[in-house]
């Protein structure tokens, strides 16, 4: 991994910090005409995952594109419908947004404590509007919350930020310099998509830890969230799987949908991960490139002082002044690259382990159904044994062990259908949203790429005379 | 051949013109091709040529600083070394790592780096065509006996590189030099345009070589972030093959996209090296040359007041006044000689060079704007289609 090391003071990064958090808030839009999010009636009295009628509540529902949370234009937005997808017709509004991290405490016990406001007009909430102040570790044990009551049932629970040791203590130490408000600002905004995601999942949306979450002012504190960090849980999960693949009995697929569909998340894995690494790579180059163009800004702007030809040294001087804006572009462009980009596929790689971690998860249930029907036969078998010593109570027992196995068996298999159905569903949710914010995403991305050759043009076409001026 | 863009001003006229009309490269040496057409009567033939080797070329250029004659010339900066280490490593790093990526990324890694040789091999035959369309040009240069050998002797002109003992030689000369000079530029000269051009070139100079270090810097960065396009370019095509939603088309155009923007980001970043990075490159090269020349006519004008304390220490004593009379006269022609002809290179050095950066600073602001208006017309189409895909 490359070295980065870009020292600017504190002063001339608060008004780079100005340009992010516009970037940032045109990207991922703060701005009260954003998120609008489409789904069906939802009814207010459910509770919780409703599975005996999934239909109603996941057929066609339809997401606007988490991370760049941004319509530009207005308030309403229909998605983008191709030709596939089901219109909603019943459109609700939720906008979340994190804002206003405050340091609070000193030293190695602080923490910071972020504003969490919701915008909505749909009825399962209280009232309009609620602000809340939420700090990192409430993030973390909503997500833990969720985790354990939805995954087990194929849901794609969005995972929440990662934990940073070395960015915190920074943070914690109370140093003030470019990286700590840079690891700050990346956390909000990595909350700030956290929680759409969340919200975007119609039946997380309903539930009641969400609900409090984003609106009672206070919170019981999460603990040990160590163990209870998104990364942990999924973790935890996938050493589970693990065990579960680690068994000698194979499962039989016999749907391929599924043996299909794992294939391609474990071929998408591979490919965004790498994707990824070359676009971190990309951003550190970009940030040293910055550097170095306004290095050696300098440097032309010291030999157009030494030039004694008059001519000469102006237009030194001003190749310089052009150099030393173009260096804010590359910074710019880099900022781009890393909220745009960077992040969206750092959050994509997560969510793919989620994915994977779902259907690691049908795979123990399948185990589960498996092991209720070994045990079945056992159990018959040893009824017949029972059936020739004659011994009426023993009897008595197995029979009624035979029966309890039975039942295991059926409520096995049920269990493993319904995983699949509702796999099959949340993969669908979760295609049709990749498209999306992907395809948002990456558009927004080409257009700073536009804006930068365009801002290049002009600092050019303005130099050129210049050049041309040397007598 | 292509001329670098240093050559400016130089006047090429019927009756000599030289220039490399071929060069090989070789395992560890290139090999040029000179070629040379005359009309002057000094060689045999109107039109030959000769190969030569970089070592060659430097015998040349410290035959003419040996020549007392030439002390009061510019000689024109030598041709740097050719140098493919760089170059030759990365190829092999290639070749080691040829596990680890897919066949197309390798392909394309590999005419990456074979481009890369190439344009090392392209500007290392410029420089050292450089050097002797200087000579040429030089109207006292071009008639030196060594040159016309140099461009004539259709044999090996057994120039071994310098051994070990002669460096060491040379490495202590340029101490004792720069000795020498700190203790001449501390002495104020009398002729205001030489104090005036003494104080410019040493800051000057060291300018240079910030500025040069520096733009090195800045465009070895730009290939860097282009080199990432490249692979983000591959693995979005990657994607695309596999995808199973409609995203496949969308990978696919994006791939394409960032494919053409960074041959022109590469672009750029080979423009401006040979626009302004070696245009810095030479200037310092050329401005130590000048700041040689000044160090000459320095030590020429130690030895002229030497000369001339010696000789009323004569006349004082009465004994050998002939011989000290001599000695000063002696030194006081070779200081003016060094004068007369260092005031006019010295002029000449600044005309070409702001014809020099003019020139480039010009094409370099035409071909950023080019290659901007180039990526902006990229851009928009793409935009445009994925779009319109919505």
């Amino acid at each position: 991994m490359h070295e980065c090391k870009c020292k600017r003071s504190l002063a001339g990064f608060s008004s780079v910090l100005f340009v992010v958090l516009s970037l940032v808030k045109v990207f991922l839009s703060q701005s009260p005409e954003a998120a609008c999010l489409s789904a069906e009636d939802i009814s207010p009295s459910s509770n919780g995952p409703r599975d005996d009628d999934p239909d109603d509540l996941f057929a066609g529902v339809d997401g606007g594109s988490v991370s760049g949370q941004s319509r530009p234009q207005s308030g309403r937005v229909r998605p983008l419908a191709g030709p596939d997808e089901e219109e909603n017709r019943d459109t609700f509004d939720i906008q979340i947004s994190v804002s206003d991290p405050e340091k609070v405490g000193d030293g190695m016990n602080a923490y910071m404590v972020y504003k969490v406001t919701t915008k909505t007009s749909l009825s399962i909430f209280s009232r309009d509007e609620v602000c809340v102040k939420r700090r990192f570790s409430d993030f973390l044990g909503l997500y833990s919350k969720l985790a354990s009551k939805y995954m087990h049932m194929g849901y794609i629970v969005p995972p929440a930020p990662e934990k940073s040791i070395v960015g915190m203590t920074k943070v914690k130490v109370g140093k003030e310099d470019l990286s700590s408000v840079e690891f700050v600002e990346k956390r909000r905004s990595a909350l700030e998509r956290y929680l759409l995601r969340t919200v975007k999942h119609p039946a997380l949306l309903k539930d009641p830890d969400v609900l409090q979450f984003l609106e009672s002012s206070e919170l019981p504190r999460a603990v040990s969230t160590q163990a209870l960090s998104g990364a942990g849980i999924l973790r935890m999960v996938n050493k589970a799987a693990d065990a579960v693949n680690k068994m000698t009995i194979k499962m039989n697929e016999s749907d391929a949908w599924f043996e299909e569909k794992q294939q391609q998340f474990e071929n998408l894995d591979v490919q965004l991960r790498k994707l990824h690494a070359s676009v971190e790579s990309l951003v550190c180059h970009r940030k040293e490139l910055s550097v170095n163009t306004a290095s050696f800004a300098k440097s032309a702007a010291m030999l157009g002082n030494s030039e004694d030809h008059t001519a000469l040294s102006r237009a030194l001087s001003q190749l310089a002044e052009v150099e030393e804006k173009i260096d804010q572009l590359h910074q710019d462009q880099s900022y781009a690259d890393f909220y745009l980009i960077s992040e969206l596929l750092g959050d994509y790689v997560r969510l793919i382990t989620a994915v994977k971690g779902v259907f690691d998860q049908r795979m123990k249930a399948w185990a589960k159904w498996q092991d209720a029907q070994v045990m079945l036969q056992r159990k018959r078998e040893a009824e017949a044994k029972l059936q020739y010593a004659n011994k009426p109570d023993k009897l008595q027992q197995a029979t009624d062990e035979i029966r309890e196995w039975e039942g295991k068996v059926q409520q096995g298999e049920r269990d493993f259908e319904q995983i699949s159905k509702n796999i099959r569903r949340e993969v669908g949710r979760f295609e049709k949203d990749r498209v999306k914010d992907f395809r948002v995403v990456i558009i927004k991305y080409l257009e700073s790429l536009v804006h930068t050759q365009q801002q290049l043009i002009k600092y050019w076409e303005a130099f050129l005379p210049e050049a041309k001026a040397i007598a | 051949m292509m001329l670098l863009a240093v050559n400016v001003d130089l006047q090429t006229d019927a009756t000599l013109q030289v220039d490399i009309s071929d060069a090989l490269s070789e395992r560890d040496k290139v090999k040029f091709t000179v070629h040379t057409k005359s009309t002057l009567p000094n060689f045999k033939q109107n039109e030959f040529s000769v190969v030569r080797q970089h070592e060659e070329f430097i015998w040349l250029h410290d035959s003419f600083v040996e020549n007392e004659e030439y002390a009061g010339y510019i000689i024109p900066p030598a041709p740097p070394r050719p140098d493919f280490d760089a170059s030759r490593e990365k190829l092999q790093k290639l070749g080691e790592g040829e596990g680890s990526m897919t066949k197309e990324e390798f392909t394309k890694m590999k005419q990456e780096l074979e481009a890369e040789y190439l344009a090392i091999f392209k500007k290392t035959v410029a420089m050292h065509e450089v050097f002797l369309c200087r000579v040429a040009a030089h109207p006292v240069l071009r008639k030196d006996l060594n040159f016309h050998v140099f461009l004539e002797y259709n044999q090996d002109l057994s120039v071994r590189g310098k051994n070990k003992k002669e460096r060491l030689e040379d490495f202590f000369k340029n101490v004792v030099k720069s000795a020498d000079g700190v203790l001449v530029a501390g002495v104020k000269d009398v002729d205001d345009f030489f104090e005036h051009e003494k104080t410019f070139l040493l800051e000057y100079h060291n300018r240079v070589k910030e500025a040069s270090a520096k733009s090195d810097r800045k465009i070895r960065s730009h290939k860097n972030a282009a080199d990432d396009i490249n692979r983000i370019a591959s693995t979005l095509y990657t994607l695309g093959t596999q995808d199973s939603t409609d995203l496949c088309k969308f990978f696919l155009k994006v791939s394409e996209l960032f494919e053409k923007t960074r041959k022109i980001e590469a672009r750029v970043a080979a423009d401006e090296d040979l626009k302004l990075a070696d245009l810095l490159k030479y200037y310092l090269r050329e401005s130590q040359a000048a700041k040689d020349l000044l160090y000459r006519r320095g030590r020429a004008l130690v030895d002229y007041e030497n000369a001339n304390k010696a000789l009323d220490k004569a006349r004082a004593k009465n004994k050998d006044v002939l011989q000290a009379e001599t000695t000063q006269q002696v030194c006081c022609q070779k200081f003016e000689k060094i004068s007369e002809s260092a005031k006019q290179e010295l002029i000449d050095f600044k005309t070409r060079r702001v014809a020099a950066f003019r020139k480039n600073l010009v094409e370099l602001a035409e071909l950023e704007l080019k290659h901007a208006k180039g990526n902006l017309q990229l851009l928009q189409s793409c935009l445009g289609v994925l779009k319109g895909d919505t």
